[in-house]
């Protein structure tokens, strides 16, 4: 089993990568993005079989290391 | 007065950070991450400047469960003493011992330069050698260190006196380098134990090298 974790900035926390990628993206000529957010994603591969326990185990993880809940937000996907 | 000093793989300020405090007439020891416990009869823990484990997650996210970590949050929390520079502030905002988050500089810079910086408060120990509006000329060498904190929590950090000092420009004007919320360089807690900066006073040492203003501000804590 495998967890995918995206942690991105939350909204309303300036992101200077997405803005310096956003900025780039103009000078291209690429015109009508309105705004771009980079995030990490973090890939575990579980010894797990139960999805709705290896989430929870997941939830911990993320609160307790992969994301900082002071400035990121994030979500868990499991692939079965 | 005796300071420990701790070390992750990746620190790299831990001898600069020795011989200020040294010079200023400590005994100051280098505490490995792995060990458990801090040495007896410590004054002051620093957490110094480096890239421990790489900075990898986000600068500071690992060193912060290291063992000794476990010992250095039962030490703050019955009021010792405790100081994070660059890193070490990185370190201190992640294990949660002081409020806000650090993230990549506004301009993605690696600003290493010296930089003027403003005392905003001097009641506590850290500035308490220094005068409020007092400039200082101090190096700073980092990518991380815009300052986050949400506006309740800058509205507390106003009102308990724990913003310590801000970025300013040569005429003492404030000037955010790094995007950091208010200009933010430095806070401490609530109950002014623990103390979290992103210059580095232990570079400032010798006017020989370009300024000596660190002194005063580490002598804060040897007396």
């Amino acid at each position: 089993m495998k967890a995918i974790v995206n942690v991105y900035l939350k909204q309303g926390v300036l992101d200077p990568q997405g803005k310096a990628t956003l900025h780039a993206l103009e000078s291209l000529g690429f015109t009508g993005v309105k705004d771009v957010r980079i995030g990490k994603q973090i890939v575990l591969e579980l010894d797990a079989s139960n999805a709705t326990e290896a989430k929870a185990e997941v939830e911990k993880m993320s609160q307790t290391l992969l994301a900082n809940t002071v400035i990121e937000d994030y979500n868990i996907e499991i692939v079965q | 007065m005796r300071v420990a000093i701790l070390r992750f793989p990746g620190t790299n300020c831990e001898f600069d950070t020795k011989y200020a405090f040294d010079k200023l007439g400590c005994d100051s020891i280098i505490v490995w991450h792995g060990e458990e416990k801090l040495p007896q009869d410590i004054d002051l823990v620093v957490v110094p400047g480096g890239f421990s484990y790489g900075d990898y997650l986000r600068s500071g996210s690992i060193a912060r469960f290291a063992n000794i970590m476990k010992d250095v949050t039962r030490y703050a929390n019955s009021g010792g003493k405790v100081l994070g520079i660059c890193n070490g502030f990185q370190i201190l905002t992640e294990a949660g011992l002081l409020p806000g988050a650090l993230k990549r500089n506004i301009n993605l810079h690696f600003k290493s330069k010296y930089q003027y910086l403003r005392v905003e408060n001097n009641n506590n120990t850290f500035l308490n050698k220094c005068s409020i509006g007092e400039i200082l000329h101090i190096p700073i060498a980092h990518a991380d260190g815009n300052y986050y904190i949400d506006d309740k929590g800058l509205e507390k950090l106003e009102a308990n006196g724990q913003i310590l000092l801000r970025y300013v420009d040569k005429e003492g004007k404030v000037d955010s380098i790094n995007g950091s919320v208010e200009a933010i360089a430095g806070i401490c807690n609530k109950t002014k134990n623990i103390f979290g900066l992103m210059p580095h006073p232990e570079r400032a040492i010798e006017s020989l090298l370009g300024s000596d203003d660190g002194v005063k501000m580490l002598q804060g804590f040897t007396s």
